[in-house]
């Protein structure tokens, strides 16, 4: 019960916006990068890191809120490549509206940029870039077949 | 049995589209020097974005063998230097030809041609990356000369920017071959392959594994990969295949080379039982064939194949 009214106090509940919950830990900051929250926004936004989970067994997991807005699909799409387990809520009046899992697909497209540059998907030809989802998280690129292990973070685009 | 239409990556095939397509080349092998007409109505557009005379010659004449026909664009005055598209020349060609083969520096061309064509396109090889073709005419050198089943292989010279090498060590695996890398370590295969290919032998010393092995696939160690000269000839001499590497081999034991070679291996060899890169060239042929008619037709039927030649000569 203590621990719960701590955890009340870090961050108090939003009006209007997203909670993403469930964030692997350490991984926060990267949701930030990827829904473009930098040094100069103007949006209110919670960061919670490291605070432990039921859900995940106990284990750390962190925590955004972010005041005045709604995550598209494809935003909840990159978040799902670097915290497969968040969650998404959507609150409205302090109301959670909706709430889903990110969701992870076998495909990807468009949402990162392949490495290779000698690949097709970064010349002037129409195409998008295009990954085949693999666990435990690899990326390879349905063009130039090349492989994306680690630091998928600096490949969004 | 086989339902793709486009040859893009051997990723693409499971082993039993592989050995169906070995298949399929064993029965037209005969048709390969005799010729046939049962594509006599088809045309097959090469387009070599970059220069590739043995690939290019070598679909030519399975074309030709075939009794088709086929148109060549070349990089030089093309298109693509008056700011074509790919994408714009595959639909142009869509509207000449019946299949489409292609040969582009840049990774990933063939499979995005193939996503835009509603003609086959058969992947000629793109920039390092896929060489599909090469690799089944590879392994049925491998079935016809030697086995494909648990092989043992080593691949010697510059597996990091070989071309063919990387798809041939992926299809390796699937009939679950020992592979050995042989490779000057500025030269040896990336990391993120081998990760992929899981479970292989690395070294720079050939007579480490020169005893151990049916298959010695060796490729060209480029000079441009090198800065020094003097460094390219001393990697160069290290890798050069003569008769003294050869001491003790096994005896069914085979030499294979993509070709064109340079100097890694000594003219000697050639006369050797072991050479078998000139009969690899030639299985380029009724590989290449196998996998026209099996992209072109309704279904790869070769007993009509022969029939027809044999009332042709009749």
């Amino acid at each position: 019960m203590l621990e719960k009214q701590k955890d009340e106090l870090r961050v108090r509940s939003i009006k209007n916006g997203t909670v993403i919950d469930h964030i692997t830990a350490g991984s926060a900051l990267n949701v930030l990068k990827i829904l473009g929250v930098k040094g100069g926004t103007h949006s209110i936004v919670s960061v919670v890191m490291n605070v432990p989970s039921k859900k995940l067994g106990s284990k750390a997991k962190d925590i955004v809120k972010i005041e005045d807005r709604e995550l598209n699909s494809d935003e909840v799409d990159k978040i799902a490549l670097i915290a497969p387990n968040a969650t998404i809520n959507i609150i409205r009046d302090y109301e959670v509206v909706q709430k889903s899992s990110v969701e992870l697909h076998d495909k990807i497209e468009n949402i990162v940029k392949c490495p290779n540059l000698n690949c097709i998907s970064n010349t002037n030809e129409p195409v998008t870039s295009k990954f085949a989802v693999i666990y435990p998280l690899t990326l390879r690129c349905l063009y130039c077949e090349r492989i994306i292990k680690n630091n998928i973070v600096e490949h969004l685009i | 049995m086989f339902e793709k239409k486009h040859i893009v990556s051997m990723r693409d095939f499971s082993r039993e589209e592989v050995l169906y397509i070995l298949n399929c080349a064993e029965k037209i092998e005969p048709l390969a020097r005799t010729g046939t007409n049962i594509l006599h109505n088809k045309l097959l557009a090469l387009l070599f974005f970059e220069p590739s005379t043995r690939t290019q010659l070598s679909f030519d004449t399975a074309m030709k063998r075939l009794g088709g026909k086929t148109l060549s664009l070349s990089s030089e005055g093309s298109s693509m230097l008056k700011g074509e598209t790919l994408a714009d020349t595959i639909k142009v060609i869509e509207g000449y030809a019946d299949a489409i083969v292609l040969r582009h520096p840049k990774e990933g061309a063939a499979r995005m041609a193939s996503e835009l064509s509603t003609i086959p396109v058969l992947n000629g090889g793109d920039g390092a990356g896929h060489h599909p073709t090469q690799t089944l005419l590879d392994l049925y050198t491998m079935q016809k000369e030697s086995r494909l089943q648990d092989l043992d292989i080593a691949l010697l010279g510059d597996l990091k920017y070989g071309r063919t090498v990387h798809s041939l060590a992926y299809a390796l695996k699937m009939f679950n071959a020992n592979i050995s890398l042989v490779a000057p370590e500025e030269l040896q295969m990336p990391k993120y392959i081998v990760d992929d290919l899981g479970g292989v032998t690395i070294t720079d010393d050939i007579d480490e594994v020169i005893k151990d092995i049916d298959v010695l696939y060796v490729t060209r160690i480029q000079k441009e990969r090198f800065p020094d000269p003097n460094e390219y000839h001393r990697v160069a001499s290290s890798y050069r295949i003569s008769n003294d590497t050869l001491a003790g081999v096994r005896n069914n034991f085979i030499i294979m080379h993509p070709l064109p070679r340079s100097d890694e291996i000594a003219p000697e060899i050639d006369n050797t039982k072991y050479a078998k890169y000139f009969k690899q060239s030639f299985y380029g042929v009724p590989v290449r064939m196998a996998l026209l008619l099996l992209v072109m037709q309704e279904r790869f039927d070769v007993r009509k194949t022969k029939r027809r030649t044999q009332s042709s000569f009749d």
